[in-house]
């Protein structure tokens, strides 16, 4: 059994900047396109950027969608990141309807004609920091998962269009505002934990992001403290 | 303002140095880039860029290490930008651990680039590079760091590369840059206005209130500058030998700057910025 953490490459983005995360924070990791390490590894990455189609055929075409599939009965620590929180979801409407892993119930949508506080229009992809919330405020909600330490608000450097919308607002672990619109911005469920963000490239509290998740690989747990 | 405003220092390099000019031209070595990078870092910088000022000329990169040695200490984009022209050269430079690449005399030579490259990584991580000069009343695209007229006309360029599937563009003012005097903020407003994506309003900031201008009047979504921030760094180091060994830089560290430019800090910018209702997140970053 492989004990390095699979970092998944599908020929979609850029990996390196999460491997050095990985190594700042202590977390032996490899890049690795090979389903049996994928299978093998203590907990997986799925990052990302690019189209939810392409994603996804690529996915299928190196074998790797039957491994990630099988991520929250595996019970290992699953993390995903940008394009790879969107995978997680059953479906996407980026260019058509595409299915996606179905890790999480829900749908990927676009950022439609966004506008500001003065009615002004948005530039889409959104590009830069914003900052990350507690649904609902509830102070424990974070306890536990990827974010917790964080304070409420903490920034995070995101670059996206689409955002996720999940079924069960349960499993929401926090949202963000572009403009008027209020998106989910991370999800948690159970193992797995999803963000929208790019932690490796957010600062301090991106990396405590990697903390936590080195903890939940010792604990075997998709996030802190089971 | 409807997402916060990133700042976004420049920093120019050739061979192992820092370095900055005027109009791309006429440079001073001001010290090792690595310094300065994990400087901005602990000072909040939003993402930095790295310019390989001479990379098109000579036809080599020698960025690679630099941004490998950076990237293991700053935890926010990097943008590499200056001689990269195909496919394997972006891999190369994401694989030193860069987040984006800017293209700019390839993506002239070669507009398919863009597509291909925003296909193959992502538009996100897919960057043009326009440097501008202004003839007449028509703002023309330069390559090879504003030396190669291209007859293709500012806007319509940055129309092209957004179809070809850019993510954002850095947007530069040749005639601005290293001056001091501030940015062509029509150029900025034009190009922002004729596209979706995000604009990096570059070359030109002297003081606080040009970069505040870019935003308000130049509808940018980013900005970046060089001099008004490396100027004050290597004025706090007056006997530090990775900054600044190779020149006198006693007219720098008397504080009497560079001409027109009036050195500052990125909280001051931020402050400035607030004050103008200006969003950008304000923090600085703890060592990490």
């Amino acid at each position: 059994m492989s004990a390095k953490v699979a970092i998944v490459d599908y020929g979609m983005g850029n990996l390196y900047s999460v491997l050095r995360a990985c190594e700042h924070v202590g977390i032996p990791a490899e890049i690795t396109n090979d389903p049996a390490a994928v299978k093998a590894a203590p907990a997986v990455i799925l990052p990302g950027v690019g189209a939810f189609e392409d994603a996804m055929k690529e996915l299928d075409a190196r074998k790797l969608t039957a491994p990630l599939k099988d991520a929250p009965a595996s019970g290992r620590p699953f993390f995903g990141i940008c394009l790879g929180l969107q995978l997680m979801m059953e479906k996407s409407f980026e260019f058509g309807t595409w299915d996606g892993l179905g890790l999480v119930k829900g749908t990927v949508t676009r950022f439609e004609a966004p506008v500001g506080e003065e009615g002004e229009k948005l530039k889409v992809p959104q590009v830069g920091w914003n900052t990350i919330h507690r649904p609902g405020g509830e102070a424990s909600r974070w306890k536990g998962s990827l974010l917790e330490d964080l304070p409420d608000a903490s920034r995070m450097y995101f670059v996206h269009s689409y955002y996720v919308r999940p079924t069960d607002a349960g499993v929401v672990a926090s949202t963000s505002r572009y403009g008027q619109i209020d998106f989910c911005s991370s999800v948690r469920v159970d193992n797995l934990f999803g963000c929208q963000w790019h932690p490796e490239r957010s600062g301090t509290e991106g990396l405590q992001m990697y903390r936590n998740f080195a903890r939940a690989i010792e604990n075997g747990t998709g996030n802190k403290n089971g | 303002m409807a997402l916060n405003t990133r700042l976004v220092p420049r920093l120019d390099i050739k061979g192992p140095n820092l370095v900055k000019g005027i109009r791309l031209e006429g440079l001073r070595v001001l010290g090792k880039p690595e310094r300065f990078a994990a400087y901005y870092y602990e000072q909040g910088a939003d993402e930095l860029l790295f310019v390989d000022i001479v990379a098109s000329l000579y036809g080599r990169n020698s960025l690679l290490d630099i941004i490998e040695r950076v990237s293991k200490q700053v935890f926010v984009p990097l943008t590499v930008a200056g001689g990269i022209r195909s496919l394997d050269d972006i891999r190369s430079v994401l694989r030193a651990g860069a987040d984006k690449v800017a293209l700019n005399t390839a993506a002239v030579a070669r507009p398919e680039l863009v597509k291909e490259a925003s296909k193959r990584f992502g538009s996100s991580t897919i960057v043009v590079s326009i440097e501008v000069i202004k003839r007449g009343e028509k703002y023309e695209v330069y390559t090879d760091n504003g030396r190669e007229r291209t007859n293709l006309d500012a806007l319509e360029w940055a129309k092209k590369v957004t179809e070809l599937g850019a993510g954002e563009i850095l947007l530069t003012s040749v005639d601005r840059e290293g001056t001091g005097e501030g940015f062509d903020l029509e150029l900025t407003r034009l190009v922002s206005e004729s596209v979706p994506i995000p604009v990096i309003a570059c070359g030109g900031a002297g003081k606080v209130e040009h970069l505040v201008s870019a935003v308000v009047q130049g509808k940018a979504q980013a900005v970046a500058c060089a001099s008004i921030l490396h100027y004050n760094f290597v004025r706090q180091f007056p006997s530090d030998a990775d900054i600044a060994p190779e020149i006198n830089t006693a007219h720098i560290k008397a504080g009497a700057g560079y001409g027109r430019i009036q050195d500052t800090t990125l909280a001051d910018i931020r402050k400035s910025m607030l004050q103008s209702g200006v969003r950008c997140l304000h923090r600085a970053r703890e060592a990490s």
